[in-house]
């Protein structure tokens, strides 16, 4: 599978199917961008739990973080990780077994390995993207920042 | 997973880029959303706003939905990641730079810039620290002469006025690249109709939206346009998009926006401060002019086109500057970089020198006399009694400007009725 370009089509669908993702790298801070993108992710329905051994424990956002995926007990649609491509291998295994549907690494995490063994198990994988960014582009929020959204239509706007 | 659709073409773009029917009303033109400020849904939404940690809309200064639309309808038509539309070309320049200067921060322009922006760069910008060394673009290898370690950037206009000097994109751009300098482009002259800089690797294009893209002298603007893939980290010289943002608690926009952090970093920061900010019927003055964008740069380099080479073959004229002609040093370039027609500015010289052009600006019926380019109306200047005034004759003459230059801004007139006009002015002062 070409993992240097996704339709429009395909990213808007894992986006509708998905509810429930497992942040994996999710930081307490404000001003990271995990952080960014899990209030985001939350403001448009989304349930995130986040996964980050360091902050275990804490709140996050109103949700209870976990030190690892394993620690879920909950059925997670989609594994988001926020961790160096070096990491991403063990987290995407982990993801696997627990049976979420799709990994979704963000921008600058790329595993390729890791990518075939998911689709192998019947995984959809999106690496080196944005959730947010990419919500907020096919939804036509990212034009209301200047941004090129790529997106042509006479059609009123829905994601 | 690849991508399913063909990338629409320039005049789809043109027309639809950015303009989705209005998510309120179903609107089908852009509306003119005349409003300083923008309703909190709640507190949170509020504190998520200014966090910039979602999308909305807080206070024109900063984003306005009117102006959004020509934003992004620019960054599409350039093929770049993200705009940010300001006041006025001027403004735009200033907040490109503001983005990544510092107080001892060096440049390198070309010498052969319109002239406001040789006064911009070389007096106003000094005020700042920020320092300017012209070199002249017909060599681009000058420019690597006059980059310093300090550099960060060399600047050029894709098409210059006057004299239709046409920039080595391609040799500039890799010339500033190895010195870890980013590549801006002036492309006001030449429009993204005509020549596309990103395609070329320039990292940043700025445009006078005031010209050719609103196209019918009735509105003032400004846009900077952000290609997308400059690694702002790679060199350590951008700590301003790189370190944390004292103002926004520490944040680091590279980090956190990665591709779009010039574009969040320009109306965050750089329209917060600097405050330029473009009004909404000025955006849809300009959203409305480049709906037909392409049609009309077709019709004015056609009728330049003409005009230049009518103009070379009469009596009166002693020299004629347009790319577009065979004479011209600056042919093969327009050839390579701006393939469809050489814009529709053009200077041409008068055998009768000062008094001929002072005749010839007055005699003119149907060219406007007046100080702009880039209008539905052609336009004439003589900038020796204008424009050029307070400068030496050598001064002048270094800004191509000299006693004997006219300049014409070429419109989308019927030509013969254009050719007729410059007929009977240069008779009269024969």
């Amino acid at each position: 599978m070409n993992h240097d370009t996704y339709s429009d089509a395909d990213l808007r669908a894992i986006l509708k199917r998905v509810r429930t993702i497992a942040m994996v790298g999710a930081s307490p801070h404000w001003n990271r961008p995990s952080y960014f993108v899990m209030k985001y992710l939350q403001s448009k329905g989304y349930r995130v739990i986040p996964v980050n051994p360091r902050a275990k424990g804490e709140t996050i956002l109103g949700e209870l973080c976990r030190g690892d995926l394993s620690e879920i007990t909950e059925p997670v649609d989609m594994v988001d990780i926020f961790r160096r491509s070096e990491k991403v291998g063990p987290i995407v295994d982990a993801a696997i077994k627990m049976g979420a549907k799709v990994i979704w690494m963000q921008l600058g995490v790329r595993d390729d390995d890791a990518a075939r063994r998911a689709e192998a198990a019947g995984l959809t994988v999106v690496m080196n993207r944005c959730p947010k960014i990419e919500y907020s582009r096919l939804s036509g929020e990212l034009g209301w920042s200047g941004v090129n959204t790529g997106i042509i239509s006479a059609k009123r706007r829905a994601l | 997973m690849a991508d399913d659709k063909k990338r629409p073409g320039f005049e789809t773009l043109a027309v639809h880029a950015g303009a989705a029917p209005d998510p309120a009303t179903g609107a089908r033109a852009t509306p003119i959303y005349q409003t300083t400020a923008y309703v909190f849904e709640n507190v949170e939404q509020a504190a998520s706003l200014f966090n910039l940690q979602s999308y909305g809309y807080i206070y024109s200064r900063l984003t306005n939905p009117t102006v959004s639309v020509l934003e992004e309808r620019m960054a599409s038509l350039e093929g770049g990641r993200g705009a940010i539309a300001v006041a006025s070309g001027h403004a735009a320049q200033l907040l490109a730079f503001f983005a990544f200067m510092e107080p001892g921060d060096h440049f390198v322009a070309s010498s052969k810039l319109y002239g406001g922006s040789i006064t911009q760069f070389g007096k106003s910008f000094r005020k700042f620290g920020w320092e300017a060394t012209f070199a002249d673009p017909d060599d681009p290898e000058n420019f690597r002469r006059a980059l310093l370690p300090r550099s960060k950037a060399v600047f050029v206009e894709s098409l210059a006025n006057p004299g239709g000097v046409v920039s080595d994109l391609e040799a500039v751009a890799k010339i500033a690249h190895e010195a870890g300098a980013l590549l801006i482009v002036d492309n006001t002259l030449a429009t993204p109709y005509l020549c596309r800089p990103f395609e070329w690797g320039a990292d940043l294009v700025v445009h006078s939206t005031t010209k050719f893209l609103s196209g019918h002298g009735n509105a003032m603007g400004g846009v900077v346009i952000d290609s997308g893939t400059v690694d702002w980290a790679q060199s350590g010289k951008f700590k301003a998009l790189t370190e944390p943002e004292p103002a926004y608690h520490g944040l680091r926009f590279f980090e956190t926006f990665g591709d779009l952090a010039f574009t969040v970093h320009g109306h965050a920061v750089g329209l917060r401060d600097l405050g330029a900010t473009l009004a909404p019927l000025n955006a849809f003055l300009t959203i409305t002019g480049i709906e037909t964008l392409p049609l009309r740069m077709e019709r004015h380099c056609a009728n330049a086109q003409a005009i230049a080479q009518w103009l070379e073959r009469h009596e009166a004229v002693a020299w004629v500057s347009y790319a577009g002609l065979a004479s011209s040093p600056y042919r093969a370039l327009q050839r390579k970089y701006m393939p469809k027609g050489a814009g529709a500015v053009l200077t041409f010289g008068l055998k009768g020198g000062f008094a001929a052009g002072v005749k010839l600006v007055e005699s003119v019926e149907l060219f406007s006399h007046l100080a702009n380019i880039g209008d539905t109306r052609s336009l004439i200047l003589h900038p020796a009694s204008t424009t050029h005034r307070q400068l030496s004759e050598a001064q002048q003459l270094a800004a191509g400007a000299g006693p004997d230059a006219v300049r014409l801004s070429v419109g989308i007139e019927s030509v013969e009725d254009l050719i007729a006009d410059l007929a009977q002015g240069l008779a009269a002062g024969a």
